[in-house]
């Protein structure tokens, strides 16, 4: 049995939610680049090189890149032979979680579904996080964890189609919420599909999809080409960066399936800004 | 053609019927931060017929929740918050108020983009998830009602050369539809 400390996970957590809201992710970066040098809109381009600079300012003087540091997602592997010392695993990920978000001079964001009064001091600083446990074999601690702001979070959309409507009606869900979208989720977007499962495996999948690196490319052939059908059909639609009309209004297109029910085709759309704040630790 | 102007606040009608959808704008001067939570109150105001906690008349307000300043700076990150949360009380601002610019990001619905045109006011876009880079042009922050509402409070900034583009202007165009028209492939 593989033993690891709490306290190690609770600085570990701490560290990685300060460098990641302070370092946009070299994927990010590189395809922030790339659009810069693509785009044909002289106001688009603009924004991006403005983005770019922002960027290395908020690396330079550790700042947040954006003040919408988010909600704390996790997806968390953990091994059956794997025990925790000193205290619980999703206590010591929300206590780091807390720590980050209050040390790292980050936005506590959490409210109250009803009254919106901020949670801050009823559960904790940005708490609780957002945390997907996953039980697998062995005795490995992987820890991925992104910083999900809310404009983008508000455009998403999730589904269950016949399953007549295929490949084709996937690709027209996935359109149109990108297309209605507009401006408001901070394009460029990475935009995570999921496809199958339930109706929330589908949304989890989505969610999860947004952290496979930018640039890379899925193992799975069609949705390989569904991913690259997908970008090139989105950069169609105008929206460019910040919505003010370009070339350049998706980054990455990221897609996981699932096995469906018979009856059904859930498809969930989870959109993320260009501020892509994505991070994985391994223990 | 966009133009570029620099333009300091508090605005006039002037200084915003010259304004074109696509323009830069390089504000300086005072401008007023709210989010939901401080609208709701503000109309709440208006309904009771009492005095706002600043003068509206001319000013420009930010939609912004800033993370908290480190030591020895004025404010934290400060990009602009998406707008349309606050769509449903900016035209009473406007109309009743003279309230003569709005800086954030995203669509604003058809009752905004009215106002503009019928009082006279502009909606600005700042560059969302810039908030470090657009921190740099904020020079003091000083919150002067709400302070229970935390990043929500109502600040009063001291900006010079925010920059900006004009999204809605006072002749009911949107950048958002005629720059995208511009790039869609059909």
């Amino acid at each position: 049995m593989r033993e690891i400390k709490y306290e190690d996970i609770v600085k570990s957590i701490r560290d990685c939610i300060i460098f990641s809201g302070t370092n946009l992710p070299k994927d990010a970066y590189a395809k922030m680049q790339e659009a810069h040098e693509k785009e044909k809109s002289p106001v688009a381009k603009e924004v991006l090189r403005q983005l770019l600079e922002n960027a290395d300012i908020a690396k330079n003087e550790d700042k947040p890149l954006c003040q919408d540091t988010g909600l704390a997602v996790f997806f968390v592997k953990v091994g059956e032979d794997l025990k925790i010392l000193g205290g619980s695993l999703k206590q010591a990920i929300n206590e780091g979680a807390e720590l980050g978000y209050r040390e790292g001079y980050f936005r506590a964001s959490t409210c109250h579904w009803d009254t919106r009064a901020n949670l801050k001091d009823e559960i904790g600083y940005n708490l609780p996080a957002v945390i997907h446990f996953d039980l697998v074999a062995g005795d490995e601690l992987e820890i991925e964890y992104a910083a999900k702001g809310g404009g983008s979070e508000n455009v998403s959309r999730a589904t269950v189609l016949a399953p007549a409507a295929g490949r084709a009606g996937i690709v027209a869900f996935v359109k149109e919420v990108v297309s209605n979208a507009g401006p408001n989720p901070c394009p460029p977007l990475t935009v995570g599909v999921g496809i199958g499962g339930t109706f929330e495996k589908a949304a989890i999948s989505s969610k999860h999809a947004l952290f496979r690196e930018l640039g890379s490319k899925n193992e799975d052939p069609v949705l390989d080409s569904m991913e690259q059908e997908l970008k090139e059909e989105l950069n169609k639609l105008g929206i460019g960066a910040m919505g003010m009309g370009g070339t350049q209004t998706v980054f990455g297109v990221h897609i996981e399936k699932n096995p469906c029910h018979i009856a059904s085709l859930p498809v969930s759309v989870n959109v993320q800004c260009h501020s892509s704040r994505h991070t994985k630790i391994k223990f | 053609m966009s133009k570029t102007y620099n333009l300091t606040t508090p605005l006039s009608v002037d200084d915003v019927t010259q304004l074109k959808a696509g323009d830069i704008v390089y504000l300086s001067g005072i401008i007023y931060t709210a989010r939901d939570a401080a609208h709701k109150k503000l109309i709440d105001l208006l309904d009771a017929g009492e005095q706002l906690p600043f003068d509206i008349e001319g000013s420009v307000i930010y939609f912004v929740g800033p993370t908290p300043p480190k030591p020895g700076d004025p404010i934290g990150s400060a990009g602009p918050t998406t707008s349309y949360r606050m769509d449903s009380y900016s035209p009473r601002l406007i109309n009743e108020k003279k309230l003569r610019g709005m800086i954030g990001k995203g669509k604003r619905n058809q009752a905004v983009i009215d106002a503009c045109v019928q009082s006279k006011a502009i909606y600005f876009g700042a560059t969302g998830g810039a908030g470090a880079l657009l921190a740099r042009q904020i020079k003091s922050a000083e919150v002067i009602a709400y302070p229970e509402l935390g990043p929500e409070a109502i600040r009063r900034l001291e900006v010079v050369d925010f920059p900006l583009t004009v999204i809605n202007d006072t002749y009911g165009q949107d950048l958002y539809q005629i720059g995208r028209a511009q790039y869609e492939v059909k």
